[in-house]
């Protein structure tokens, strides 16, 4: 276990592979990170170099029957990786919360966000309906939207994409948890509502002192965000350094093709 | 000389609602004018909801307005009978290039159908063809006989690509074509959109939320918002020395290119 109280998430040796018919193939290999109270990991890498087999791995979400998890996730000094899916359901969206991609797809279109809130609060604490309730309408206040309790009657699809990403970050932020694993939370918004989400999830770290997991491809979302950067290329850690250092010195190539494949503005 | 003339297009979305009597309807656009000159690109900025693919599919032709005209090549596309050639001359690539596939064909298949449709080929001169495309979007010949899940995100937008060319359109409607690619992707498929607009003289309508893709391959801008066109411009420059309160803010939300310049001030824990 770590002797470093600061550290709340550790990925240790982490491995994860697929067994198909052709045998077993390799998705990442030889992670590790660890990731501290109030401090934000950037992981960076292109479409399919692991990024989401590492932080589906961390949640244990992958088909345990088609995949072999090997090494160590520890989250508080309690070792996730085959820990029973009872015990796992507990920790989701109460000590560790995901937000993900695409927000339409996160929830389901038949029950009102409202419903889908109560829900996740009941199901980690004590509350009764009307006190959910309550902190949920607290917890959509404090990400700015406007009129949460009409906002609670209403379904998914009658909300546009960077509104409901901000419900999500408001149910994964309302208990409060040591770790948000956020992939790619601001891929699918327009600029404006980006940067608001943003300041959002900076705003629950700093409140809370959560830890941010941030997974994108996107080096603006890294640079306004991250303290320091995982860089991952064909399921392997290439290159780890304080987000300052990586974006002055960078050291691998592959590095620095990502930082001058950045789209420059003339201002 | 003018190759695509929007004017005055307003076009609503109605829905009834089950047991009411009221029908709702939703403006979508609203009095939109602009032009596209030949060999130019028009990138048209705007935050999601503001009616940038509406207006995509009006220009198609796949929704009709309901007030406005649309001029292509000096014809109405809603006319009752247009010219078969105007169609050909007018390519869509749209965001999500999985869906805009079919998964059952090959690559071969899927960048040869605009050819069966309007080009009398030899099989050898289609087969020929579509590895010229293949080779122009740089991808090789052997990836005629792959299957869309074969590919990633950003060879498969390549594949659009080359069915979008395939029959040498005048105009190309590019509908967030980058947007769900990696930023290596997105500049290598801007920079691919860059050659062939000077190659084949191509124009092209970019539509985007994304202000730096924008300015990597338009010539002039324009900015939607709500279902209006706000601002046109005849080049970046105006665009960025614009002081409307939209674009003030669009500029404003740009994410830094270094942490140092990060908006975000401070980094610490409140407790």
């Amino acid at each position: 276990m770590s002797t470093d109280n600061r550290s709340v998430l550790k990925v240790k040796d982490l491995h994860v592979h697929v067994n198909s018919s052709q045998g077993m193939s390799t998705l990442v290999q030889d992670i590790n990170f660890e990731l501290e109270k109030g401090k934000v990991l950037g992981i960076v890498g292109e479409s399919g170099c692991g990024k989401t087999v590492t932080s589906m791995s961390i949640l244990q979400l992958l088909d345990r029957k088609a995949m072999t998890i090997d090494g160590s996730i520890t989250l508080k000094g309690q070792e996730l990786n085959g820990l029973r899916e009872q015990e796992m359901r507990k920790m989701r969206g109460k000590d560790i919360a995901f937000i993900m991609q695409n927000p339409m797809s996160a929830f389901t279109p038949v029950f009102t966000i409202g419903e889908q809130f109560v829900e996740t609060i009941k199901s980690h604490t004590a509350f009764n309906t009307k006190q959910a309730k309550e902190l949920a309408i607290e917890a959509l206040l404090n990400v700015n939207l406007p009129d949460p309790a009409k906002l609670l009657a209403k379904y998914p699809f009658h909300l546009s994409g960077g509104m409901l990403q901000r419900v999500m970050i408001a149910m994964a932020a309302c208990l409060h948890p040591a770790v948000i694993i956020a992939d790619e939370p601001t891929t699918a918004l327009d600029v404006h509502n980006q940067l608001l989400v943003l300041r959002h999830l900076d705003q629950i770290r700093a409140d809370y002192g959560t830890a941010i997991l941030l997974i994108s491809h996107d080096l603006g979302v890294i640079a306004e965000m991250a303290d320091d950067v995982v860089v991952m290329q064909q399921g392997r850690i290439i290159e780890a350094a304080n987000v300052f250092e990586l974006f002055d010195h960078p050291q691998h190539e592959y590095t620095k093709t990502l930082l001058n494949a950045r789209l420059q503005l003339p201002f | 000389m003018t190759l695509l003339q929007v004017d005055n297009v307003t076009h609503s979305y109605s829905s009834k609602r089950l047991l009411r009597r009221r029908k709702e309807s939703e403006q979508a656009l609203t009095d939109i004018s602009f032009r596209i000159e030949e060999g130019t690109c028009l990138g048209l900025l705007g935050p999601s909801g503001a009616g940038k693919s509406t207006l995509g599919k009006v220009i198609l032709g796949l929704q009709r307005p309901q007030r406005g005209q649309i001029l292509f090549q000096g014809h109405d596309l809603y006319a009752a009978r247009i010219p078969r050639k105007l169609r050909r001359d007018m390519q869509v690539v749209f965001q999500d290039s999985y869906s805009a596939v079919n998964p059952r064909m090959t690559a071969e298949s899927i960048i040869s159908e605009p050819l069966e449709n309007y080009e009398k080929l030899s099989p050898a001169e289609q087969r020929r063809t579509v590895a010229e495309l293949l080779n122009r979007v740089g991808l090789s010949e052997t990836d005629a006989k792959k299957y869309p899940h074969e590919f990633s995100g950003g060879q498969l937008q390549r594949i659009n690509i080359a069915r979008a060319i395939a029959l040498r359109p005048k105009l190309i409607i590019l509908d967030e074509p980058v947007s769900s690619l990696d930023m290596v992707n997105q500049t290598l498929i801007l920079k691919l959109l860059n050659e062939l607009k000077s190659e084949y003289g191509l124009s092209y309508l970019f539509i985007t939320h994304d202000i730096k893709a924008a300015f990597a391959i338009s010539d002039t801008l324009g900015v939607l918002e709500k279902g209006k066109l706000i601002e046109l411009y005849e080049s970046k420059n105006q665009f960025l020395t614009s002081s409307h309160p939209v674009v003030t803010l669009m500029k404003e939300s740009i994410l830094a290119n270094h942490p140092r310049s990060r908006s975000l001030p401070t980094r610490t824990i409140n407790r």
